[in-house]
Parts: C-alpha cells; sequence; structure tokens
C-alpha cells in the first residue's frame, strides 16, 4: 500500500513540475490570448464589442437573438478584419457578470453589451470608472443618464407588438375558443410579450380565453411541457410560450396536433407542421445606430426600442403552414396598424 | 517535544499541499479537454491564473469571491460537525438578503452605520429562521434535513421572485410595463465600505474574523463541545446528558445564520439590491452548494477554511476570465470545477491513511481533526 | 373559481400529467435507493442524468433508433456510476462531496458535448405513446394509464422489480446487509466493496434511463441543464419513502400530481400568484412527511466508508 501511494505522489509531483514548467512560461502568453490587444498600425482598426449574455448563444431565445445579430453585423461590415466580437455565455450570476464587464472594458473595447435587464445595476456602478469605453444594455429604458452617466446606451423589445399580432391570429385560428401561453416568471420581457399577446387575441375574439401558466422557471423543460399538457387538457387548441425552457412545450404542441407561436428567435425548426409563426428579434437595428454614433465620438444617452416600425422586431411567418388568406390579411393590419399608432397593445 | 515534531514533521506540511496535487492532476485531466476544444491548455490555464490572481485587482476580485463561500462554509463546519447535512444554503443565503434587504428599504432614515448593523444582523436571523426550520423538523419529526433543506431551497426561490415582482419591486420599475424583478437600489450610505479601490469590501474582514469566532466556539466554549459530541456519537451524548435533539436545531441554525449573512453581505458589498433572473444561483451564485465544498476542503476547521474559500473562489473568478479569453464555453469550466472536487476529495485518502499510521506510532489520539474526518459524518438519529 | 377544479377534466389531467412528471424521479430514485441501501448516498444523480439525457438524445438522433439511444444512456449512466463506486468505495471518498462533484462535471460534459456535437436545440421522434389495446378505451381511465410511451410503462413496472430484488432475493439481502452492518456481511463472506460496486452502477444506469425518459420519450429535446435540478429532488425523495421502493413511488406520485394540480389552478386562473403555485409541491412533500411521523430508520452504514481491518 504504501509503495503504491508514493508512486501516485510521484505521478502528481511530475503532474505539478510540467505545470510549473508551463506558468514559467507564461510572460509569453498575454498577447496569445489576447489577439486583439496588438496595437500595431493598421490602416484602420476592427470595431471590437464584447457581449455579456445571461444564456447560451444556442437557447433559440434571448441570447441567441443579439449574438446573432453580431454574428450578422460582423458579416455587414466586411468580417474579422472591420469588427470582432468576443462572448460571455451563461452568465447568469449577476456578481459574475460584473466582474466579466469591467474586465472588457479594461481592456479597451469599443462596446461592451450587458445583455440582460438584471445587469443594469452592475453596469451604473462600472459605467462611470471607463468613460472612454462604450456601453449598452437591454431590455431596458434607463441610460442613466439623468445621473450624469453619459456612456450608455439602453435598448428594449416591445415583444408586446409581436404578442399582439400573434394573439390576432390566434383568437381567429381558435376553434375551441381556447388559447394557452407557457411562461417563465411573471415579469419583464416575457410580461410584456403575454399581455400584448392576451390582448391580440381579445381583439379579434372577444369570446376566445386565455389560459396563462408560469413555470416559475426559465430552465424547467419538463414543467413546461406538462403545462402545455395542461392546457390542451383545458381545451387548448393554440398555444404560445416565452423564454427557452418552452422548447419541451413545442415538442408537446406538435405531439398533439395544436398550433404553436414562437417568440424571441424562430423556432419552426423545430416543429415545422405546427409553428404558425414567430415574433423575431433583430437587434441589427440597434446596433447599426450605436456603431455608427460611436465611431462619430458619441458613446450613451440614447435608449433604444426594437419595434414592427423600425424592422427591429420581425414577424417572421412559417412558408410551411398555409395560413389562411383572411387571417394573414388580419395579422397585417395589426402590423400596419401598430406601426402607425392606431392600435395600443398593451391593456 | 516527540509530539510537537510529529506535528510539524515534513509530511503534515505534505498534508496540507496534498489537495494541491490533486487540483492539479484534475487539471492535468482538463488539459486533454482544452486541446479537444482546440484550446492550448498552457496559455489556457496561464489565462486562468491571471484572472484570478494576476493584479490587486484579481485578488480583490478572488477575495470577494471566497467571502460567501467561507461564510456559508462556517456554518457548514457547525452543522456537519454535529452532524447534519445542510445543503440548504442556497435558500438560507435568499431568505437571509431578505430580510437584510427590508431593513435598508424601510429604514431609510437612520445613520448608515446603524443601518448596516441591523441589516447583518437581519441577515443572520433570516438564515437562522430558514435554517432552524429544517433542524427543528429532523430533531422533532423525523423528517431527514437533505429531503427538507432541498425543498426550502426551491420554496425561498419562489419567495424571492414573488416579492421581488410583487410588493418589495423599485417603484421605478412598478411603473413600467415590463416590471423587472428588482427592488429599489439601497441608499449609497448603507454601502459595505470597501477596503481598498477595488470591489474588496468590508464584508471580508467580518468573514476572517467571524471564522476565528467560529474556531472559538465549536472548540473552546461548552456549546461547541457539545454540539461536536453530538455528532461524533449521538447516542453516548444522550447518556452523558446533553440535549441531542436541542444540539441539532441549534446547529442547524447556526449553520442557516452564517449562510443568511452571506446573502446580506452580498446585497449591502456587492449588488446594492436584489434582483431575482428566476433561479437561486442567478442571486447567490452557487454559493450554498461551493461552500459545502470549502469547508470539506479546508477539513470542516473553521481556519482551514479560509484559505480553502479562497483558493475556491480564485478557481471560480479564473475560470470566467478563462472564458473571456479563451472564449471557451462556460461548460467546461463547469465541468473543470466538478473534476477538481472529486479529484480533491478522493485525494484524502492518502492523508488519513498517513495520519491513520502516524497515530498508531505517535498515540496522537487527542487529535479532534482526525476524529472528524475519519468518522465523517452519519444519521444522527434523535 | 375554485369549484371549477373539481370536474373530472381536470381530474383525468391531473393524473395523466402527475404519471408522466413522475417517470424520470422514479427511474433516478429506484436507482438511489440502491446505492443508499448499500450504504451510499449519491448527490451527483442530476449529472448522471443530464448525461443519460445527451447520450440518449444524440445516438437516437444520429443512429435514427431509439433503443440504441437507451442503451447509450445506460452506459454512459454506468459508467459514471463506476467512477463513483471507484472514489467512494476504493478512494473512500466523502460521499456528498464527490457526489457534487460528479454533479459539477455531468452538468458540464453534458452541455459542452452538446455545444460541440449539436450546436442547437433539436427535436428528435422520441418513443410514441403507446395505446394498450382495449384498456386504453376505457373511458377516464384509458386517458389516464394506457396512453403512455413504453418508458413510462417500464418505470412503473420497475418498482415491483426493485420491491422483489431488495426483498426477496439474495442479491437484495447481500445489499441491505452491507448497508446495515458491512462489519458482519463481510465476515460472512459478503464481498462489500463487490456488493456496493454492483449497486452504485445499477444506480449510475437507472439515472442515464431517468435522463432518456426525458430527452427522448417525454421531451424529445435537448438543452443544456435541462432537468434543472430534478436529480436532487429524485434523492429527497428516496428519504421521503424511507429506503423502499414502494415508498418512493408514492412520493414521486405526490410530488408530480401536486405538480400537475398547480399548473392546473394556474390554467383555470385561480387567483394566487404563481410563484406561491409553483412552490406546493415543495411545500406539501414536507408538510406530508411532518405529518406522517414515519419513523423510518436510514441504513446504518449510510455514507460511511468500508476498510477492512487486516
Amino acid at each position: 500500500m504504501k509503495t503504491s501511494a508514493w508512486m501516485k505522489i510521484s505521478i502528481l509531483f511530475v503532474l505539478f513540475t510540467f505545470l510549473l514548467a508551463a506558468c514559467a512560461t507564461t510572460p509569453a502568453t498575454p498577447e496569445v490570448s489576447e489577439p486583439e490587444t496588438t496595437d500595431e498600425p493598421v490602416v484602420e482598426e476592427p470595431f471590437r464589442v464584447a457581449l455579456i449574455m445571461p444564456s447560451a448563444i444556442n437557447d433559440l431565445a434571448f441570447s441567441q437573438s443579439i449574438y446573432d445579430a453580431l454574428v450578422k453585423i460582423q458579416t455587414e461590415m466586411g468580417g474579422e478584419s472591420g469588427f470582432q466580437f468576443v462572448y460571455s455565455e451563461n452568465m447568469f450570476v449577476v456578481d459574475d457578470a460584473a466582474a466579466a464587464i469591467r474586465d472588457y472594458a479594461s481592456q479597451g473595447y469599443d462596446l461592451v453589451i450587458a445583455h440582460g435587464s438584471q445587469y443594469g445595476s452592475s453596469l451604473r456602478e462600472i459605467a462611470p470608472d471607463f468613460p472612454e469605453v462604450s456601453f449598452a444594455h437591454g431590455t431596458t429604458v434607463d441610460t442613466f443618464v439623468d445621473e450624469g452617466i453619459t456612456n450608455v446606451f439602453a435598448y428594449e423589445a416591445a415583444s408586446d407588438q409581436g404578442g399582439y399580432v400573434n394573439g390576432v391570429m390566434a383568437g381567429l385560428l381558435t376553434e375551441s375558443n381556447v388559447v394557452g401561453v407557457v411562461g417563465p416568471i411573471e415579469t419583464g420581457d416575457a410580461k410584456l410579450y403575454i399581455d400584448g399577446f392576451k390582448a391580440g387575441v381579445m381583439a379579434s375574439n372577444p369570446e376566445a380565453q386565455v389560459n396563462i401558466n408560469y413555470t416559475g422557471s426559465f430552465s424547467d423543460v419538463a414543467l413546461a411541457s406538462e403545462a402545455a399538457n395542461t392546457h390542451i387538457g383545458a381545451g387548448a387548441d393554440i398555444l404560445t410560450g416565452t423564454a427557452q425552457m418552452v422548447v419541451g412545450a413545442i415538442g408537446v404542441a406538435e405531439e398533439r396536433g395544436v398550433l404553436w407561436f414562437g417568440t424571441q428567435s424562430s423556432q419552426t425548426s423545430l416543429a415545422p407542421s405546427i409553428v404558425v409563426a414567430n415574433q423575431v428579434y433583430d437587434w441589427t437595428v440597434v446596433l447599426r445606430d450605436i456603431i455608427s454614433l460611436i465611431k462619430e465620438g458619441t458613446l450613451g444617452g440614447k435608449a433604444y426600442a426594437i419595434t414592427l416600425a423600425n424592422d427591429g422586431l420581425v414577424m417572421d411567418f412559417n412558408p410551411q403552414y398555409t395560413l389562411p388568406e383572411s387571417v394573414g390579411q388580419a395579422a397585417a393590419e395589426a402590423i400596419q396598424g401598430i406601426e402607425s399608432g392606431s392600435i395600443t397593445t398593451l391593456p | 517535544m516527540k509530539q510537537f515534531l510529529s506535528k510539524f514533521s515534513v509530511s503534515s506540511f505534505f498534508d496540507a499541499i496534498l489537495p494541491v496535487f490533486a487540483a492539479l492532476a484534475a487539471f492535468g485531466l482538463g488539459a486533454f479537454m482544452l486541446l479537444a476544444l482546440g484550446a492550448n491548455p498552457i496559455t489556457a490555464y496561464a489565462a486562468l491564473i491571471e484572472g484570478a490572481l494576476g493584479s490587486w485587482n484579481a485578488v480583490a476580485e478572488t477575495t470577494v469571491k471566497a467571502v460567501p463561500l467561507l461564510l456559508v462554509g462556517l456554518g457548514i463546519c457547525i452543522a456537519f460537525r454535529a452532524n447534519v447535512i445542510n445543503i440548504g444554503g442556497e435558500g438560507q443565503m435568499i431568505i437571509g438578503a431578505i430580510f437584510a434587504t427590508l431593513i435598508g428599504l424601510n429604514f431609510t432614515d437612520l445613520p448608515g452605520w446603524l443601518v448596516i448593523v441591523l441589516a447583518m444582523i437581519a441577515g443572520f436571523l433570516g438564515g437562522a429562521l430558514w435554517g432552524a426550520i429544517p433542524g427543528y423538523l429532523k430533531a422533532y419529526f423525523s423528517v431527514n434535513e437533505i429531503l427538507s433543506t432541498v425543498m426550502l431551497n426551491a420554496i425561498a426561490v419562489q419567495l424571492m421572485n414573488y416579492l421581488l415582482r410583487g410588493p418589495m419591486i423599485d417603484p421605478a420599475q412598478a411603473e413600467l410595463a415590463s416590471k423587472i424583478p428588482q427592488t429599489a437600489r439601497l441608499d449609497p450610505l448603507f454601502h459595505l465600505p470597501r477596503l481598498i479601490p477595488t470591489r474588496l469590501h468590508l464584508g471580508a474582514l467580518i468573514a476572517v474574523l467571524l471564522a476565528i469566532a467560529v474556531y472559538f466556539l465549536l472548540f473552546h466554549t461548552t456549546l461547541g463541545y457539545r454540539i461536536r459530541a453530538v455528532g461524533y456519537n449521538p447516542d453516548a451524548s444522550r447518556y452523558g446528558g446533553i440535549r441531542v435533539r436541542k444540539q441539532i436545531v441549534i446547529a442547524m441554525l447556526l449553520s442557516g445564520a452564517f449562510a443568511g449573512l452571506a446573502g446580506a453581505i452580498q446585497v449591502y458589498g456587492l449588488n446594492y439590491r436584489m434582483i431575482t433572473d428566476g433561479s437561486a444561483s442567478g442571486f447567490t451564485g452557487s454559493a450554498g452548494f461551493n461552500g459545502i465544498v470549502a469547508a470539506l476542503f479546508g477539513q470542516l476547521h473553521p481556519l482551514g477554511t479560509i484559505p480553502a474559500s479562497f483558493v475556491f473562489g480564485a478557481m471560480l473568478v479564473g475560470a470566467n476570465s478563462l472564458q473571456r479569453a479563451m472564449q471557451v464555453p462556460s461548460a467546461f469550466i463547469t465541468a473543470l470545477n466538478g473534476l477538481v472536487v472529486v479529484f480533491v476529495v478522493s485525494s484524502e485518502i492518502w492523508r488519513r491513511r498517513r495520519q491513520h499510521r502516524r497515530r498508531l506510532t505517535a498515540r496522537i489520539v487527542e487529535d479532534e481533526l482526525v476524529e472528524a474526518t475519519i468518522k465523517p459524518e452519519t444519521e444522527a438519529q434523535p | 373559481m375554485i369549484e371549477d377544479l373539481f370536474s373530472t377534466t381536470v381530474l383525468v389531467g391531473i393524473l395523466a400529467s402527475g404519471i408522466r412528471l413522475a417517470t424520470p424521479y422514479l427511474y433516478a430514485a429506484i436507482g438511489e435507493t440502491f446505492g443508499q441501501r448499500s450504504g451510499v448516498l449519491n448527490l451527483g444523480v442530476d449529472g448522471q442524468m443530464l448525461l443519460g439525457a445527451f447520450a440518449a438524445f444524440y445516438v437516437a438522433l444520429t443512429y435514427q433508433n431509439l433503443w440504441l439511444g437507451i442503451l447509450a444512456a445506460i452506459i454512459v449512466g454506468g459508467l459514471m456510476g463506476l467512477a463513483m463506486a471507484y472514489v467512494t468505495v476504493n478512494l473512500q471518498a466523502q460521499q456528498g462531496i464527490s457526489g457534487i462533484g460528479f454533479y459539477l462535471f455531468g452538468l458540464g460534459m453534458s452541455d459542452l458535448l452538446f455545444q460541440k456535437l449539436l450546436g442547437t436545440v433539436e427535436t428528435v421522434r422520441g418513443f410514441p405513446s403507446l395505446y394498450i389495446p382495449f384498456l386504453s378505451d376505457i373511458p377516464f381511465l384509458g386517458d389516464i394509464f394506457f396512453r403512455q410511451n413504453i418508458l413510462v410503462y417500464l418505470a412503473y413496472l420497475l418498482v415491483p422489480l426493485a420491491w422483489f430484488v431488495m426483498n426477496k432475493t439474495t442479491l437484495g439481502l447481500k445489499i441491505r446487509a452491507v448497508g446495515e452492518n458491512p462489519e458482519a456481511a463481510d465476515s460472512l463472506g459478503v464481498s462489500v466493496a463487490r456488493v456496493r460496486y454492483f449497486s452504485i452502477i445499477l444506480g449510475g444506469m437507472l439515472s442515464g434511463v431517468a435522463g432518456a425518459s426525458m430527452s427522448i420519450a417525454l421531451l424529445n429535446v435537448f438543452q443544456q441543464n435541462m432537468t434543472s435540478g430534478l436529480g436532487f429532488i429524485a434523492v429527497a425523495l428516496v428519504y421521503f419513502g424511507g429506503w423502499r421502493p414502494g415508498g418512493v413511488l408514492l412520493g414521486a406520485l405526490l410530488f408530480s400530481m401536486v405538480n400537475a394540480l398547480q399548473l392546473w389552478i394556474q390554467v383555470k386562473g385561480i387567483q394566487i400568484p404563481s410563484d406561491f403555485a409553483v412552490m406546493m409541491p415543495y411545500v406539501l412533500t414536507i408538510l406530508v412527511l411532518v405529518l406522517a411521523v414515519q419513523r423510518v430508520r436510514p441504513p446504518s452504514a449510510l455514507t460511511k466508508p468500508f476498510e477492512r481491518e487486516s
């Protein structure tokens, strides 16, 4: 026993020395780990963005919407040479996100995006320490400009608008006059979407009943799927839902053959036969404007909202689902009404 | 003299750094994962160390991260010594934070220092309450504490969600259509003072002082003796006239109280308001769980938990900066953390075996630490 | 409003939902029961489930064969069990902590593999609902019991099977002996190590199947952290059930039925904040245990490593 223990210890020791040797070579590493900091005189330096988001880049929901937008902007601006971005995903711990924001800011990124309303408080602390860096955060309207902070942009999504359009269609398509909604917790973006959706259903079909279910979590896929089952059991023939845990609910909708309306990102690929339409967030509108303002030297103070009118919210209809013409018409009218301001989407 | 020598031998120094070797072995395994991810492990680990300890600011961040781990860990030292497995740190932190935040939001006309003191006490009490419930249920209703603490964590999260989107919501948010679930910001007078111009706050000092206090409590007071006796041998303790049930409730209550204080310090030292993303870890950063690991790395000794928390905090901070520097998915870091925990806890066997041998030769029987680790927690049945 | 809940639709809905929701808990908690009965507490169930869920999903998607997916989940879960067994039996590591380590590993690793091998949320055609001939046509009962998928049926068959193995076979006797009094078992010639290895690996395999039951039977998707702490509830249910398969079944059904009930409470628009509705299953599980005043003693050697005196 004794010899084998010492054998293992010596193996550990070799590993340790190996790692020490590795550490000894670290002086060379900073350049390797951060190739962006090579401030060689290039003709035009690429625009550099750092992104902090609460869930994964492939969540088919909130985080993916901003990631996709940055990828799009990168192609527009000529790839790596014109636009670079790095990200920290799954930063659901507010405190860790704060450390990340501060770290990115001190590395001299042109723009640091804190993609989550929960980061606002930390950003308010950090932004004044880095007056030469521009920050953006959302979804919120607060740029802190009234507190004398001038380098923060704010953005939000008027998700009630797409919710309203989805709702109008749902109200017309339902035969049982019962529509079900699966949400995470009753706040923020989810609340906006659901309120808008409900208003839309009521507008097109006052007879219909909208049942709402909150799962109390953004990650409980199993409960979200059972919530969908419950809605169908209660007579719903159309479902919608928001946040990343609804993927479970979409599966149930497909299996039981009821229609689904998506939001945040396109969810058509999950169930092509039953998804009617998605409200897709396209943050490029906001990002383009922020980037051009930064290039002109304005680092903050402006609040944005993506809406149907400015093409930040896009209604993405599933081509594989044949929408009755009258319903399509009603949706188009709703979009028009919202854009012109003749329809209010929140009760 | 012989005793003295054996206590400070090379061998016991080796005991102390054994966890470091184990962690390095885990990192060695992680290196292969990094290679598979297409990242250079040497550069990656350099970034990790740089991020955790590379500058004064990094050290401050690491310390800040270690504070809740240490506080929760202190509570764990108490509970585990009494043989109660408290995995309710997450919920206890949340309730403590809620209590503390209520003080700061309601007593706005009191002087700053007083509000801070009251808030810390409130956090302590809130955690104590949430810890006493499973303690009481275990002692008097035989409800296993693993079950009740898991359930109470979930209940605390929903309670927080309700309060933050309802009664405690920031008045500014209440007026908006998108009601972000957060409280109003605490008055700047109520923030815990910063020690140096980083995010390092007074909480670090409080935590270290409390670690010393818990050391005295456990090893130099009657209460501490009783708690340890109950954990070591409940039947003998009862025979010896100790009220076992009462000690279990007290141990659990104290354990929760330290977690509650950790929650209060997170609010007053870092976030200055409560915000929820719907989950426990969004607020606690999983300190309620990680504190257990820190305490066990520290051999369930309050003073050992200080360096253990710091090292674990460094891991967490370094891991985040590794994600930033190399764009390694955060999932890798979670997996690596898991490997480190498994390797370190597995390496314990060598230390125990050597101590066992040493004990046989030197016959040091009063080494309480050894006792505690040779006999890990069993179910105390009152 | 409240009276809306007392209708056959709601009752049938609650029972059917509860039976589905309980399925992953059953696999995981029965597996954990074997481990704990042999004296090993495994807190890593959630991690094992996640890796099992991913393995099953990936294999089922790649090879278009669901049973191959189940096999993959069993293998991956078994391997995790093997590692856990080595660490807790041979290295005698503190069980609760090593379990947390394995949980973190499974949580991270399943996500990492998901990102590298799939990259995005996809769906798979999972096990279809299996209508049992004749029985599925019985009014109400058919809906509740006989229109589920095969993994749901198997989960409930597992309960009597586990009871039988535990109480009526030599193997079960050995497991219980090792968990109660390893020294005595050892002196009677039972290999404590081998029995614990068996129980932990079996537990890992069942946790793997629990994950698979989510990813390729009930939900048919894989997403990072899709179990959302479900494995920890499963461990809690073992305590609820007093280390008996029947008790575990009772606990799993109670928790899931109350969860189904709270979904209906919300759907029926009963005016309580949704957060309190979500809280219900957790509160009730504790309350029932308090009121039941059951005094089942845990296996005496639970969490104690065993070392032969030589």
